[in-house]
């Protein structure tokens, strides 16, 4: 791995990493969008896609609710949609990747909490100016802020991908597991946390659980049918 | 844009207008309201920024006493959802441009928050984005090809995303600081009950399709899958005070792989 492999995934990470919350909020940070991305950029779209279903089923449970402290899902469906692009076929690639995007996820979310600390201390310095309605302060603070975000994002994936992505290829040469077995526990434990995520988002509202239930019978009619 | 770039004159209705070009300033900003979102401020500067095109009109322009006391006042601790925030900003730089008295300007923002916020988090985090993700997860499911699924979900989405964020700023510039009349609009009144109901469909649909998919290999498994989901989405609604899921489906593949590797 060079320096030519990491660039363009992290950059990719960077962009993505900055749509979260920062600009513009067009949610290209959803893993269905981002590992696909991520899997373009390998050369392996389709393999992106597939982890970026997987992907998306568990972060349909984190929300960006607010003020609440919730995992980077853009640097990390970027981080696990290359892993998994890059071996697509392996019996294992897919936990392997998926738990891949969770440790970043998970580290992401931390890098976040810091970016909106700093971002305090950077508005707490500059009060005074801000309090004397300052054109450039109000401006250079959101510039510096979105520009902090896109340069974590970016620092994130490059660092994640560089040390996540021999580890995997390490893993995957020692994988004993079948591919059906292997496969269908991820399958499982997203589909689980996607199922829990839509009882708490949905329970109250009045008639959602017969609309959930006419939907279950449509999907499994195609799913069969197919 | 001029240095007072916006332009109050009056338009037929006696509303004022506010030019194209500094609208349009506004909306791109609105793009980047969280550029600089903080535990202490949160929205603030954001707000601050969003409204800087506007306060150009105030008169004497970027320079002027007057723009410097309105940037400040815009630029202090405000919450919202980022979408909604847009009938905040529109509603604000009306107010300011008609050189409402800063305390009732002060009052109006303190007053908004609260509604912006609880409204856009039910209506664009609890319904709409769940409801596109699981749409373009039920195309996937189907066979949709990368392409496809990525510009449907995007494409849904952001409908809603921008026009929601026009729909705001228009709203708040038409109707300055009576907006809150407008915040009775259906949409924001029934939409969420009415995505949610939605929501609920596609969640069904998309969680069998997408899974069937997804699992490839893993088909010949499918019935146990099946129990297991249903039982693993119980014990997460259950625990759901003291584990997310995400993080235990991180123990549980973490433990895969080291049983899967030392084996």
């Amino acid at each position: 791995m060079n320096l030519l492999d990491v660039l363009p995934i992290a950059l990719l990470g960077g962009v993505l990493g900055l749509d979260v919350v920062s600009f513009p909020q067009a949610m290209i940070s959803r893993p269905l969008v981002a590992a696909t991305l991520a899997g373009a950029l390998i050369g392996e779209a389709l393999g992106g896609l597939l982890l970026g279903a997987a992907l998306e089923l568990i972060a349909l449970e984190t929300l960006p609710f607010g003020a609440s402290r919730y995992p980077e899902w853009g640097s990390a469906s970027v981080v696990g949609g290359a892993i998994f692009a890059a071996n697509p076929e392996h019996p294992g690639a897919m936990t392997v990747s998926v738990l891949a995007a969770l440790g970043t996820t998970w580290v992401g979310g931390w890098t976040m909490v810091k970016l909106r600390q700093l971002n305090a201390v950077s508005a707490r310095r500059r009060r005074g100016a801000l309090e004397a309605g300052a054109r450039g302060t109000v401006i250079s603070l959101q510039l510096m802020g979105m520009t902090a975000d896109l340069a974590r994002g970016a620092l994130l994936t490059g660092v994640a991908y560089v040390a996540l992505a021999p580890l995997a290829a390490w893993c995957l040469a020692r994988w004993s597991m079948d591919a059906t077995l292997s496969r269908a526990i991820v399958v499982a434990a997203a589909a689980s946390v996607a199922g829990g995520a839509a009882w708490k988002l949905f329970h109250s509202t009045t008639g959602a659980r017969w609309f959930f239930v006419g939907g279950l019978a449509i999907g499994f009619f195609f799913l069969f049918v197919k | 844009m001029s240095e007072s770039g916006a332009l109050p004159a009056s338009a037929a209705e006696g509303s004022p207008r506010l030019p194209f070009g500094t609208r349009l300033a506004m909306f791109m900003r609105l793009l980047a309201i969280q550029g600089s979102w903080n535990y202490e401020i949160l929205l603030g500067n954001g707000i601050g920024f969003c409204l800087e095109p506007a306060l150009r009109g105030l008169p004497g322009g970027l320079h002027s006493p007057a723009f410097h006391t309105a940037l400040a006042r815009e630029s202090r601790y405000f919450n919202a959802h980022p979408y909604l925030a847009a009938i905040a900003v529109g509603a604000l730089a009306r107010a300011e441009l008609d050189q409402e008295e800063p305390a009732r300007i002060e009052r109006f923002r303190t007053a908004l928050c609260g509604p912006l916020g609880s409204v856009g988090d039910r209506l664009v985090w609890a319904g709409w984005l769940p409801f596109c993700s699981l749409a373009s997860l039920a195309v996937f499911g189907l066979g949709g090809s990368p392409l496809l699924v990525v510009l449907l979900f995007l494409g849904l989405y952001n409908l809603g995303h921008f026009g929601l964020l026009v729909w705001g700023l228009n709203t708040g510039w038409s109707h300055g600081l009576r907006v809150a009349s407008a915040l009775g609009n259906p949409v924001l009144r029934r939409g969420p009950q009415e995505i949610g109901r939605l929501a609920a469909l596609a969640t069904g649909i998309a969680i069998p399709l997408a899974l069937g998919r997804v699992i490839g290999p893993g088909r010949s498994l499918m019935g146990e899958v099946l129990v297991a989901v249903a039982l693993g989405s119980f014990v997460i609604v259950r625990a759901q005070t003291r584990i997310e899921g995400w993080r235990l489906s991180l123990v549980v593949l973490a433990a895969i792989v080291l049983f899967s590797v030392i084996r």
